[in-house]
Parts: C-alpha cells; sequence; structure tokens
C-alpha cells in the first residue's frame, strides 16, 4: 500500500483522522492519527495533507534502531523506542507524532483505512491494492437491487 | 449529581465567569445526559435551570450555552455539529443556533461537553481552551475586526489547529441578529447569540483538545462506521446532490412558488436560474468544503470578482440565495455572493439581514421611509446599496440603529403600515420558503420554537407532495418533523444525509447504543427531543407571561395579502384558517387551547418540575 494523496479533492471533513485514530488506538481523537488535515483560508481556499510516503528517515536516524521496515512500511517498534523523539524532529514530512504524556510516538503504518473510507478519494493507493470501499458498497447496492 | 463513566461523552461542563475571569470544571451530570442527551437538549435545560426569570438578553444575568452531543466528533456520517443557546435578544424568548465545522469534535476531544459563559467581562476577551488549560484572554488587538480577519489571526497566533469561532462587529454592536462565525463560512445564525457574547465582551472561542474520549464499543463503533459511511457512498444523491449542496433547490422552490421574492411580495423569481446551485458551482464555487466526517460536504467554497477585487466566501446557501437573492432582487450569483461575503464578515445572520434590508427596501417604495432618513437611494437588485446598508446596521449608524433591531422593532418604530410586511413571527424573520401556498410550511415557521425558522420542521417537500392547497391534517407531518429533527440537534449530527440523499435514520438508531452503552431506542430518542420542545415551549412562557397562541400567528402579509401571481396565486391564510391549524396541531400536541403544555403533558415527559414555576392547568 502506497499511500498518495489528491489535496485537491480533500473537503477537510477529517474522517481520515478520526478512522485512524479509531483503528490504531480506539477512540475518535484526530491528535492520535497518523495522517493530518491543514486549512488553507481563506485563501487560497483549500486543504493541504500531511502523510507518510514510508521514505526510511525515521528508521535511518532511530539511535536506538526502533523503526524497522515490514512489507514497504516503516513502523515503531514500542518496547524498543527509548522516547528520545528524534524521528519526530527528522521526518521530512512532519508525519510523525507524539501527544500529551505518551513516551512512544506514533506514525503512518500504511493500513489503509483512511484510502478505503475517505469519501472524497483524496487519499489513494498508489500501488492500487487498497480500493475505495465506496466501489464494493455501489457494486453490493446494484446487486442488491437486481441489476 | 451523581456522574457514572459517561461513553461518547467529554466528560466535564467548563463554565466561564467572565466577571472574575475564574474558570471552573464539572462532571458532565450523567442525568443530564440520560435525559436531555446534548446540544440543543443541554442548551435547553441549562438556561431553564439557571437563568433568572426575565432576565434581561443584554444584562451580565443572561448566559451563553456551547454544547456538543454524544454522536458529534465520531468517525460517522455528519458528526459535527455544536449549538449554542441564549435568551435571545431578537424575541426574548429561547435563542439557539446551530452550526457545523469542526467545534463540536474538539470540544469533546479537550475533554468537554459545554461551555456555560456567564457574566460580562470589562474588556474585550477570547475563551482559550486547550485540553485542560482553560483562560480568559485578552483580545483588544482583535476587537473590530471581521469574522474571517479575526478566525486568521488567531489561527496565526495560536496554530492552525485551533478551532476557532468568532463574532464580528455587529456581535460587537449587538445588532440583536448577529452570528457567531467558525471554520471560514459556518455560523450559529438566527436568534442573536452573537450579539449576547458581544455584549459579554466574547469576541471569540478557541479551543484544542489532545485527550479523545471513549466510546463503550469501539469496535462495534469502528465497524458501524464503515457501514455508515459505505451506505452513504451507495446513494444516488451521493454524487447527484454533493456539487450543488443546498443550492440545488433553488429552481424546485421556484416551481411551486416558495421562493422569497421581493420581500416575499411573490413566490416566484424570474431570474432564479442566474442565481442557483449549478450557476453557483459552475462560476464560483473552487471546493466543495465540508464538516467534521461528513461525506457530501455541502459547503460551496467560493472565488469571485466584485467590483475588480477578489473576495472568498463559503456560499452562497439555499437560504442566503433567497433571502438575500431573490428577496431583494439581485441579478447573478457574483452579487448574491458579495452581499454574503459582506455580512459573513461583519457576522449578521444573511436570513434576518437580508429580511431587514428587503424591508427597507419595501418601506422606501411604499414612503414609509425617504432616501434623506435612511441616508442613501436604495432599490432593489443593487448589490452596493445592501452591503452599505448592512454595514450602517453592524455599526449601529443612523438607519441602520433601528434595523439593528429586527424587522418587528423597526416596523413598530417606523409605523405607517409598515407591520404589514415585516415578515416575521416572534420577532425572527422568516427565512427560505414563502409559505402561502404552502400550509404545512407556514405552520412549522408558526410553531417553530425560536420563531420563524424553517429547521424545526422542514416541511415544504410533504406540501408538494400531499397537495399544496390542503390546510387539513398537516400538522401531525409537522409534529414529527419537529421531533426527529431537533433530536440531530441534541445529538451533535448533521440532518442532511438523511434529508438530501435518504440515508436511513435507522443508522442513527444502531449506533447510538454503541457509543453510549445505553440501549435507547429511536422511540426513546424521539421520546427525549418531545421533552425539549415542550421545555423550551415553556420556557417562552415562563419569560412572557401572554405567550401562547397569539404568538404563533403568521406575519400579517401572509394572512392579508394573496399570492398575486405565480403557481400559487390567490393563495394566503386568513387568521381563521391559520387558527384552525394550530387547534389541530395544540390538540395532536396535548397541548391546551391556549398551546401550552397541559399537566398531563409536562408529567408525561418528566417536565413536572416546571409546573411549580408555570402553574399550568391540567
Amino acid at each position: 500500500m502506497k499511500l498518495a494523496v489528491k489535496e485537491e479533492r480533500c473537503s477537510g471533513c477529517r474522517a481520515c483522522e478520526l478512522v485512524c485514530s479509531m483503528r490504531h488506538f480506539s477512540q475518535p481523537n484526530p491528535k492520535r492519527s497518523a495522517v493530518r488535515v491543514v486549512g488553507n483560508f481563506p485563501a487560497p481556499g483549500r486543504y493541504s495533507l500531511v502523510t507518510c510516503d514510508q521514505c526510511g528517515e525515521c528508521a535511518k536516524v532511530c539511535p536506538a534502531e526502533a523503526i524497522r521496515e515490514v512489507n514497504g512500511h516503516y513502523e515503531i517498534d514500542r518496547d524498543l523506542c527509548t522516547g528520545c523523539l528524534l524521528c519526530v524532529e527528522e521526518c521530512p514530512r512532519g508525519a510523525i507524532f507524539v501527544v500529551g504524556e505518551d513516551q512512544v510516538p506514533f506514525k503512518c503504518v500504511a493500513c489503509g483505512e483512511c484510502v478505503a473510507y475517505c469519501p472524497r478519494q483524496a487519499l489513494v493507493d498508489a500501488d492500487g491494492e487498497v480500493a475505495w470501499a465506496g466501489l464494493s458498497a455501489r457494486r453490493r447496492a446494484e446487486e442488491a437491487s437486481g441489476r | 449529581m451523581a456522574s457514572g463513566k459517561l461513553y461518547g461523552y467529554g466528560g466535564r461542563i467548563l463554565r466561564v465567569d467572565l466577571g472574575t475571569g475564574a474558570v471552573r470544571t464539572e462532571p458532565t451530570p450523567e442525568s443530564l445526559a440520560r435525559e436531555y442527551l446534548g446540544g440543543r437538549g443541554f442548551v435547553a435545560k441549562i438556561l431553564w435551570d439557571e437563568l433568572p426569570v426575565g432576565v434581561e438578553p443584554f444584562s451580565a444575568g443572561n448566559k451563553v450555552v456551547i454544547a456538543s452531543g454524544p454522536m458529534a466528533g465520531l468517525f460517522l456520517p455528519g458528526s459535527g455539529k455544536i449549538e449554542m443557546g441564549t435568551k435571545s435578544p431578537a424575541t426574548g424568548l429561547y435563542g439557539e443556533g446551530n452550526m457545523g465545522g469542526h467545534l463540536a469534535g474538539e470540544l469533546k476531544f479537550a475533554g468537554y461537553d459545554a461551555v456555560i459563559i456567564e457574566g460580562v467581562s470589562p474588556k474585550p476577551c477570547y475563551v482559550f481552551i486547550d485540553d485542560d488549560r482553560v483562560e480568559v484572554r485578552d483580545a483588544s488587538k482583535y476587537w473590530g475586526k471581521g469574522c474571517f480577519e479575526a478566525e486568521k489571526m488567531l489561527k496565526e497566533d495560536l496554530g492552525e489547529d485551533f478551532k476557532v469561532a468568532t463574532i464580528g462587529p455587529a456581535g460587537e454592536n449587538l445588532v440583536v441578529y448577529a452570528v457567531v462565525s467558525h471554520d471560514f463560512g459556518r455560523q450559529v445564525g438566527r436568534t442573536g447569540v452573537g450579539a449576547v457574547l458581544g455584549h459579554m465582551k466574547v469576541k471569540a472561542i478557541a479551543v484544542r483538545g489532545s485527550r479523545g474520549f471513549e466510546v463503550a464499543d469501539p469496535a462495534g463503533v469502528l465497524k458501524k462506521g464503515k457501514e455508515m459511511y459505505e451506505a452513504c457512498f451507495a446513494k444516488p444523491g451521493f454524487d447527484e446532490w454533493t456539487p450543488y449542496g443546498t443550492a440545488g433547490v433553488t429552481d424546485w422552490v421556484n416551481e411551486i412558488c416558495a421562493f422569497p421574492t421581493k420581500n416575499f411580495q411573490t413566490g416566484y423569481y424570474e431570474r432564479h436560474k442566474a442565481i442557483n446551485g449549478q450557476t453557483l458551482k459552475e462560476r464560483i464555487c473552487i471546493l466543495d468544503k465540508g464538516c467534521t466526517g461528513c461525506p457530501i460536504p455541502c459547503g460551496k467554497y467560493s472565488r469571485f470578482e466584485f467590483s475588480g477585487k477578489t473576495y472568498y466566501v463559503e456560499g452562497p446557501e439555499y437560504e442566503t440565495i433567497a433571502l438575500m437573492g431573490g428577496n431583494l432582487l439581485l441579478e447573478n450569483i457574483e452579487d448574491v455572493a458579495y452581499v454574503n461575503y459582506v455580512a459573513d464578515e461583519l457576522g449578521l445572520d444573511t436570513i434576518s439581514g437580508g429580511s431587514v434590508v428587503a424591508f427597507t427596501l419595501e418601506c422606501l417604495e411604499k414612503g414609509v421611509l425617504t432616501p434623506a432618513e435612511v441616508g442613501r437611494e436604495l432599490r432593489w437588485g443593487d448589490p452596493e446599496g445592501v452591503a452599505w446598508l448592512l454595514e450602517r446596521i453592524a455599526r449601529r449608524e443612523g438607519i441602520g440603529d433601528v434595523l439593528a433591531l429586527g424587522v418587528k422593532k423597526a416596523a413598530e418604530r417606523f409605523g405607517k403600515g409598515s407591520e404589514r410586511f415585516a415578515m416575521h413571527v416572534k420577532g425572527l424573520e422568516v427565512s427560505g420558503y414563502e409559505s402561502r401556498y404552502a400550509p404545512a410550511m407556514m405552520l412549522a415557521y408558526m410553531t417553530a420554537d425560536i420563531g420563524a425558522h424553517h429547521n424545526r420542521a422542514w416541511a415544504i417537500t410533504y406540501d408538494a407532495a400531499v397537495g399544496q392547497d390542503k390546510t387539513e391534517g398537516k400538522a401531525w407531518k409537522v409534529i414529527e418533523l419537529q421531533h426527529i429533527r431537533p433530536l440531530f440537534d441534541a445529538l451533535g449530527l448533521c440532518r442532511l444525509q438523511w434529508v438530501e440523499i435518504g440515508f436511513e435514520l435507522s443508522h442513527y438508531a444502531d449506533m447510538f447504543p454503541l457509543v453510549t452503552g445505553w440501549e435507547y431506542s429511536w422511540e426513546d430518542l424521539l421520546k427525549i427531543s418531545e421533552r425539549i420542545w415542550n421545555l423550551t415551549r415553556c420556557f417562552n412562557k415562563r419569560e412572557k407571561p401572554d405567550f401562547g397562541r397569539v404568538y404563533d400567528l403568521p406575519p400579517l402579509r401572509w394572512m392579508e395579502e394573496p399570492l398575486p401571481s405565480g403557481a400559487g396565486q390567490g393563495r394566503c391564510m386568513p387568521r381563521d384558517k391559520a387558527e384552525k391549524m394550530l387547534d389541530e396541531y395544540y390538540s395532536l400536541r396535548g397541548w391546551d387551547s391556549n398551546g401550552l403544555p397541559t399537566k398531563g403533558k409536562l408529567q408525561e415527559l418528566g417536565l413536572g418540575f416546571v409546573l411549580e414555576r408555570l402553574k399550568l392547568e391540567s
């Protein structure tokens, strides 16, 4: 799964932030989302998305070797992480986050939920593996109506 | 008050005393949450409990209650709605407005369900909320700025991730239809919450939350949320309705002769296609902008040129196209967008603002006012004249000082028969549906708790479905809508997925227990909505001892003046017919013949505590 963005399609709804935090932290909390929506208003009047492109810089800089490549994406090993937060500082996209009293930061692990559920298809899988959930939903609706 | 663990809630109510600057939090009472849910329910109950009887809206005794709901801030379609309420300076009655954007969720992410703002600040201030850190901060650098300008400055100063709500000069100057603005284009409109905040000297509220909140069954909520999104994605309206948003209804409303035209003189505007949703989309819209969790973003963020300058505005919404477009005979979408922008930056309601401007134009037309008294030659269809008048109102200058009080009071001041075309119910200006050829919609306007607003019961489609001439047998539908629609306002949800693309109500019923852990059926939830409905009715009675049937009558224009043209030509609602509709309505509601809840109805709804105050007959 290779997350790519089409920012011009983003409506700012933050469903991505909510599905990410629900999936990985079991609570609705945009501050515990690995994807972030940023508004640019009043002008030019559009949204930007902060996403991880799995560049691997974090793994390179981590002094504890706590960040490893797994199936094409990078994950932080909570047991090895020392909480130095160097990865947060060094991430070229600002896509690693830490909240409140947490010791361990978090990042995108390419689960594909945001791709499946972005209502605008502003987040897509460039590898074409994860599809927008609307496609199968529409197929099912068509089958159900007997077409 | 006992508080068990609340799931789906931020967990705390924040109380801000502007007089002392003191800030307190208390746990959200479980009984309040169970019996009133949140949003409008919290607003109604807290105002009932805490406002001194007969309090002046512009006094230190009034309060502003801001409340999110248990289904706001969730991964589900349309979870972004917040309510703000107060005793209205426009009507002297229960005041409440609803707003999308992202404040409803953020308040809960910070750990709060409601904020109660009390007292008056000695100096301009704003309420700063960053999780547990809450401060009343100096707002002198923002005071006087437009709504968007102030929001932009605050986001630059605090961080783009703060969710900010602001008032504009209209609120600062106590225009009774001043709004609270948020997210560069969403507003809490109607009833003047912005004016009360202006009196309190509160320029803004800025919120950031990182705590999140808990739901009873996280795996269940995630699974159900996915199902809800998939259901929306599969609706035809998902692709068909979204590009036009609310503006998409403009042509249809004209077809059924319900489009406010020239201060509601008629129901059809010849130039409606020049200001409809398609034209908006083609000519000026640059972004579909949405509230928290919304799959069908109705916000049409636009960029347009006017007099050689570039402007940005979220809109125009249908209501603005109606009350500032057709109602003022503006000729193209850019003109409507421009006056929309002016009103939004000044921070005044485009519905009431449009109605006040139209009223003024008709006063000029009929010689109730002279151009000298107004201060300028104004004519229909002139956006610059509209903008000039809106500025005068926001600054309380010249004629603007009286117009800032709304059409009811302006008509009382100007006299000369102008009350016959002051389009209001209970002192709140009628919104976007000319209703002489839509009796259910008229009844909806007559009986909405805050005055003539459509959000309680959008009954116009029912009129179209069963016959626009029929005046009997429609009250049941208005009542049904008055329970379903405001329920969304108590839950923190947006109605438009259901209203516009046929998203099934059962989804919400299924989700509610997963979020809260409470096994409430949809009927249980509707009962709570009925409770809140009756409570705000009683609040109005408490504040105005003569409150009753006479407050529920339609505007004089609708009772006395038949539509002169169009599909509804010749129709109006004479007083005796209006009263018959009210007879049917009161009877179905379990209210007495003066339109007040009976003792039995109150007890049925758990509102027995109201009886001491009102001493109602059984």
